[in-house]
């Protein structure tokens, strides 16, 4: 019988890796269907269906459709709390705020460079589009400062909202990680505390798992 | 225990935290920051809010940032002592509330910013606005706001038949819009939406925020 709970969306897609590591880490068993955003699926009325701002991912389980990969994921703790990594959202309401302060600073201040930088040094190239120098600069001064902040927290605790690998930290995962195959992952690695964080955080079971995930499998040799 | 707020009356996300401190009934005092001079990036606020922003927040030894996050943990709270419930009373309702919560970091809230800043904020310091880029961002947020009216065809506020935190997080930006941003026309074409703005915006928390003294 396949797995009651779908995630819509190609596995490269940060938004969509997000999901996955999320439900990984939660022991959640999912479907992975594909939507092929070269060729606009993510546009076409089918799909607006379930998410009408033509984003990906899209998420159901038993009959709940949701969007928005951090909302997807705040779901999945919500509702499988007592299963996988039990402290991933906290396990009292202190806890989870802080995780909650270091999820809003991912969204607010994290995000918005490093998605911008993750286009312009990742995807841009593979889809053929001309890359904005000003952009790459203006948005690599902005991380810079948002990874100060973030190594002088790091220096205070193992993980960004406290002692335990969190919500928080996955969030960064997919962005980060595709950074750190380009020139920007410099700014991780000459910052001690962030390049330590860094370390731990993706060499996590199930963050290895999503990157396979990621890589298309090797041709079958005949 | 009187929670200290720190932040500004006309700043949106100190707005934000105020209007649901008001409507759960959780008594604050404001402690100004003065932005014009930039003193929320002076090193006494780098220690409440390390990022150079506003809002913050101390409940007692407690400490937290991010206006999004301080909502969440008050209605949190109200909720779990049986008082106003703003998450959401099912799993369902609660993972809607989040996903506007979202939408509205991700698809509104950047659009609307990105304008004020070319309409309002830079003229005031003496520069001169994009207002290619504001044609732009106002095209992108046509198209957002139709999904937000078809949405609202379907239910009376964003997560659900009740008011959440998901209404409430909308509050200050769509006033920015429509004030300083000179658009209410966007919000005032769309009838379902038009409704649901004139509800929230009428709720005594709002005014009372809207009466504070600059």
């Amino acid at each position: 019988m396949a797995a009651p709970v779908k995630v819509y969306g190609p596995p490269f897609s940060t938004a969509v890796a997000r999901v996955m590591v999320t439900l990984l880490e939660k022991d959640v068993p999912f479907q992975l269907l594909p939507v092929n955003m070269a060729k606009g699926e993510h546009k076409k009325p089918d799909y607006l269906k379930i998410q009408p701002f033509g984003q990906v991912p899209a998420f159901q389980d038993e009959g709940v459709t949701i969007f928005e990969s951090r909302a997807i994921s705040r779901y999945v703790c919500d509702k499988y709390a007592n299963q996988g990594n039990r402290g991933l959202f906290g396990t009292n309401p202190l806890e989870k705020a802080s995780i909650d302060q270091w999820l809003e600073a991912e969204g607010q201040n994290f995000n918005p460079p490093s998605s911008i930088l993750v286009f312009q040094l990742t995807f841009a190239p593979r889809m053929k589009i001309k890359q904005d120098e000003n952009l790459i600069k203006q948005n690599e001064a902005k991380l810079a400062s948002v990874l100060d902040v973030y190594d002088r927290r790091l220096n205070e605790s193992r993980y960004l909202a406290g002692d335990d690998f969190t919500l928080a930290d996955l969030s960064h995962l997919p962005n980060a990680q595709y950074l750190n195959g380009t020139d920007v992952g410099e700014l991780f690695r000459t910052r001690k505390n962030v390049e330590r964080w860094w370390g731990e955080v993706s060499n996590r079971e199930s963050w290895k798992k999503v990157l396979e995930m990621q890589s298309p499998p090797a041709p079958k040799k005949a | 225990m009187v929670v200290k707020v720190y932040g500004a009356t006309y700043a949106a996300c100190p707005q934000r935290v105020m209007a649901c401190l008001f409507e759960l009934g959780f008594q604050f005092d404001l402690i100004k920051i003065d932005l014009q001079s930039g003193e929320q990036k002076q090193p006494q606020n780098l220690l409440r809010q390390p990022f150079g922003q506003v809002p913050s927040i101390e409940d007692g030894d407690f400490k937290l940032f991010e206006s999004r996050a301080i909502i969440r943990y008050y209605a949190g709270k109200s909720a779990s002592q049986g008082g106003t419930n703003l998450l959401g009373e099912t799993l369902e309702e609660r993972a809607l509330v989040e996903q506007w919560m979202e939408v509205e970091v991700n698809n509104y809230n950047p659009l609307i910013y990105t304008m004020v800043l070319q309409l309002v904020v830079l003229p005031q310091q003496g520069q001169v606005g994009d207002m290619e880029l504001v044609k732009d961002c106002k095209g992108k947020l046509e198209k957002v706001l139709d999904v937000y009216e078809e949405r609202l065809s379907k239910s009376k506020y964003l997560g659900g038949e009740r008011f959440t935190i998901a209404d409430l997080t909308h509050l200050p930006n769509t006033r920015f819009l429509m004030e300083e941003g000179g658009m209410e026309d966007l919000i005032k074409r769309r009838k379902n939406l038009h409704n649901w703005w004139l509800d929230i915006s009428s709720r005594p928390s709002w005014l009372k925020v809207m009466d504070l003294p600059k």
